[in-house]
């Protein structure tokens, strides 16, 4: 594809291989470690689920019963729980929950243990094929009815079946993508919570009975309208690969999932986040799910025209970590945002040249944009007109997922009638101005070819730099939205274990060669 | 002098609404819609758009007039004490203060609950107000929970610390006020107290109890973290002063 805003593809192709260098001292870490929350998503995938009488998980029993052995991997005393009592997960879950505990069984001899693991293994790796194809065939039916950008809006009662009300309302109306935002610190949990769920603050508990309830409903809105709705939740914090393991047993669509952004906004420990990152993204790419990751969150902290190379650099390092993961780039919702201040004069060229710039970096990547929320105030007309100049730069550069901002934001959480607002601001920009881009050349050496080559420039410097340190330590120097974390701070380190040499996955082993992933440097 | 919504004509109560009613559209829910706006209050009621949201839901625009008026020689505000927000904060530190200033804060003593001090200083922060760690002007350091009064104390003298903030949340058997006691006597027995701003906070923390013991203030439930850093800067400008 030619560049229409003049970008030079050496540049491109160096900042790119920058951030691979960046990315591969940490990928050999991530390759000798393992955590608490990696292996409770393995024990999901494998068949451990319910909770006991005090609402502790059955994962997080067998990881705090098998302290010591964690190293090994836990899977091997899980399944071998499974053979000793000669039982299915159903039952052992509940042995479990009532006090079982797995360190005081006999091990079998490894070769049973390995047998059962593929049969497990088979059994998760059916289910998600079967949504995998389901998914594939309803998108391919309903592709006519499916606009581009896919618009998409969250609901956040606290309440699922409220929520339910909401997403169905909102999926009527024409959005394509109900995320259902998560209580407020869910992120800080290191458990996932169980069950159906009708209290929360700001958002809803992310549960697997939670996913399931929203599923149903919005697969019945897909069958009435002929779309296929799409449903999102969080892939991060704490339990990031636990809870892309319950998006994949439950058909999720998307999933937030960032290789920093737990890190640096909400003080998670470095090498945790790195290494649950990793898994959960292989997750992701088995299960077809396309992840959004969360540069928009470096534009509400810094300036978003002084620092606009800070989400392309990251948005290269978010890619080349995904790449690591086996993912495709149609996986990749690589994220940014319209956070101009709208004050600036010519603050839409240079949004403009921002989201053309990185639609031309990222050609396969279905580009995550972001409405402006910073300088939303309780003007909801002014913001009504802001949010229709992003949704035109959206339909201009070709973005693939549209958050819809809402006239009301800053204000309080959505009414309905503010989602349909947004959803017919969209649609008309989108049918008015259809093929404007295939119509559309920026001016040779204009503001907005200026403005791009310029924070491509300032991007590789950003990488170079970065990589002279190493990603460790320019998290820890404050490379990133201004904040130093250092590699020993922040929580869940506690939760970090180096492998042993015989630590065996088998849910691991079989995502490894399905996405035909390389072990790294050992 | 008596008032009343201003359309295009003095007087003639025009307002504009916009809502949503829980039934099918049609031409029965315009008229309840219409109805509706009447019951509210407003005469010449007349609905302009009406869409549906769903089977159950339908939207609606709809101009009335309301003959209430006010009379707006009675109307009286009341001084409300008011906080600075994220941006003026900042611009007090560089105006005012002339330097970043460092602030390192902490859930002390056995207490494992970090939601009081990540809502004040994480970087996302909390409900849409975001934490110190996002004020450029801040320098935070967030230490977690159960540290030791000692070790909050080393810290701070080893980031050369502008002020304190201590979280309790547990308050059972009075645990709170013994920890924050204990805080205080070491920071006097170290000769920093006249040099740092402490403050504490927790859903029983109030700003009487925390000066009783002897901090310089306490933020209690529904504190977000602009109060704090108002509060602290100020305090900071006017110890810079004396």
């Amino acid at each position: 594809m030619e560049s229409k805003l003049g970008l030079s593809a050496d540049t491109i192709e160096r900042c790119r291989s920058i951030a691979k260098e960046i990315v591969n001292p940490v990928q050999n870490y991530i390759q000798r470690h393992t955590t608490d929350s990696v292996e409770r998503a393995t024990l999901r995938l494998l068949g451990a689920d319910l909770i006991n009488d005090n609402g502790v998980p059955v994962p997080n029993i067998i990881v705090s019963q098998l302290s010591d052995k964690i190293q090994y991997g836990v899977a091997q005393y899980y399944i071998n729980g499974l053979l000793k009592l000669n039982c299915e997960p159903d039952e052992l879950n509940r042995k479990i929950a009532g006090g079982l505990d797995l360190t005081e069984l006999d091990m079998v001899d490894k070769k049973y243990i390995n047998e059962k693991g593929q049969e497990l293994v088979e059994t998760f790796s059916q289910r998600v094929k079967l949504h995998r194809s389901f998914r594939k065939e309803k998108i391919e039916k309903a592709s006519d009815a499916q606009p581009s950008p896919l618009l998409y809006v969250i609901v956040a009662t606290g309440n699922i079946y409220e929520d339910v009300k909401q997403a169905q309302a909102a999926a009527e109306q024409g959005a394509d993508i109900i995320a259902v935002i998560r209580t407020t610190a869910q992120s800080l949990l290191d458990y996932v919570p169980y069950g159906p769920t009708t209290e929360g603050f700001g958002g809803t508990y992310a549960t697997q009975e939670n996913f399931r309830i929203m599923r149903k409903a919005l697969d019945e809105t897909g069958e009435k309208t002929g779309r296929y709705i799409r449903l999102v939740n969080y892939a991060s914090g704490l339990c990031m690969p636990e809870i892309a393991a319950m998006g994949a047993l439950e058909r999720l669509d998307m999933m937030l999932n960032d290789s920093m952004y737990g890190i640096l906004f909400r003080d998670i420990n470095m090498y945790r986040t790195f290494v649950d990152q990793h898994f959960s993204r292989m997750i992701n790419s088995f299960a077809d799910i396309v992840i959004n990751t969360g540069e928009d969150n470096y534009l509400t902290t810094s300036d978003a025209y002084e620092k606009a190379y800070t989400v392309t650099a990251s948005q290269l390092i978010n890619e080349s970590f995904a790449h690591e993961s086996g993912m495709p780039e149609k996986l990749m919702g690589l994220g940014h945002a319209f956070e101009m201040n709208p004050n600036i004069k010519n603050g839409f060229l240079f949004e403009l040249a921002q989201a053309q710039m990185a639609r031309e970096i990222f050609p396969e990547a279905p580009l995550k944009y972001m409405p402006p929320t910073k300088y939303m105030t309780g003007d909801i007309f002014k913001g009504y007109a802001m949010n229709t100049l992003f949704n035109f730069i959206a339909k201009a550069t070709n973005q693939g997922i549209l958050l819809l901002g809402m006239l009301t934001e800053a204000i309080h959480t959505p009414f309905m009638q503010d989602r349909f607002l947004a959803i017919a601001n969209a649609k008309y920009v989108m049918n008015n101005m259809g093929d404007l881009l295939s119509d559309m050349e920026f001016k040779t050496d204009g503001i907005m070819q200026k403005r791009a080559q310029e924070v491509l420039g300032q991007t590789e410097s950003f990488l170079q730099e970065i990589n002279e340190k190493g990603l460790f330590d320019a998290v820890e120097r404050k490379m990133f939205a201004d904040i130093s974390r250092p590699k020993n701070g922040g929580k869940g380190l506690q939760g970090v274990y180096e492998k042993a040499a015989s630590y065996w996955n088998p849910i691991e082993e079989y995502l490894n060669g399905e996405l035909g992933i390389q072990k790294g440097m050992m | 002098m008596m008032i009343k919504a201003y359309g295009d004509t003095l007087n003639d109560g025009a307002v504009q609404l916009s809502f949503t009613l829980p039934v099918a559209s049609g031409p029965k829910a315009d008229e309840a819609a219409r109805i509706y706006t009447g019951k509210l209050g407003f005469e010449e009621c007349e609905v302009v758009h009406s869409n549906p949201l769903s089977d159950d839901f339908t939207f609606f625009v709809v101009y009335g007039k309301s003959a209430t008026s006010l009379d707006y020689s009675k109307v009286v505000v009341e001084e409300v004490e008011t906080s600075m927000d994220f941006y003026e904060v900042n611009q007090f530190i560089k105006e005012k203060l002339k330097r970043k200033i460092v602030v390192v804060g902490a859930c002390t003593g056995s207490d494992a609950h970090t939601v009081g001090i990540d809502a004040i200083m994480n970087m996302k922060g909390y409900d849409q107000h975001y934490g110190l760690e996002r004020y450029p002007e801040i320098e935070a350091y967030n230490l977690g929970a159960q540290v030791k009064n000692e070790d909050l104390i080393e810290y701070a003298k080893k980031v050369k610390a502008d002020v304190i903030l201590i979280s309790q949340i547990v308050t059972q058997k009075e645990v709170h006020i013994h920890n924050m006691t204990n805080f205080i006597e070491l920071m006097e027995a170290e000769e920093l107290r006249d040099n740092i701003v402490v403050c504490a906070g927790g859903p029983r923390v109030s700003n009487k109890l925390a000066m009783e013991i002897g901090f310089d203030a306490g933020f209690g439930r529904g504190s977000y973290p602009e109060h704090v850093a108002s509060y602290v800067v100020e305090k900071l400008f006017e110890k810079q002063r004396k």
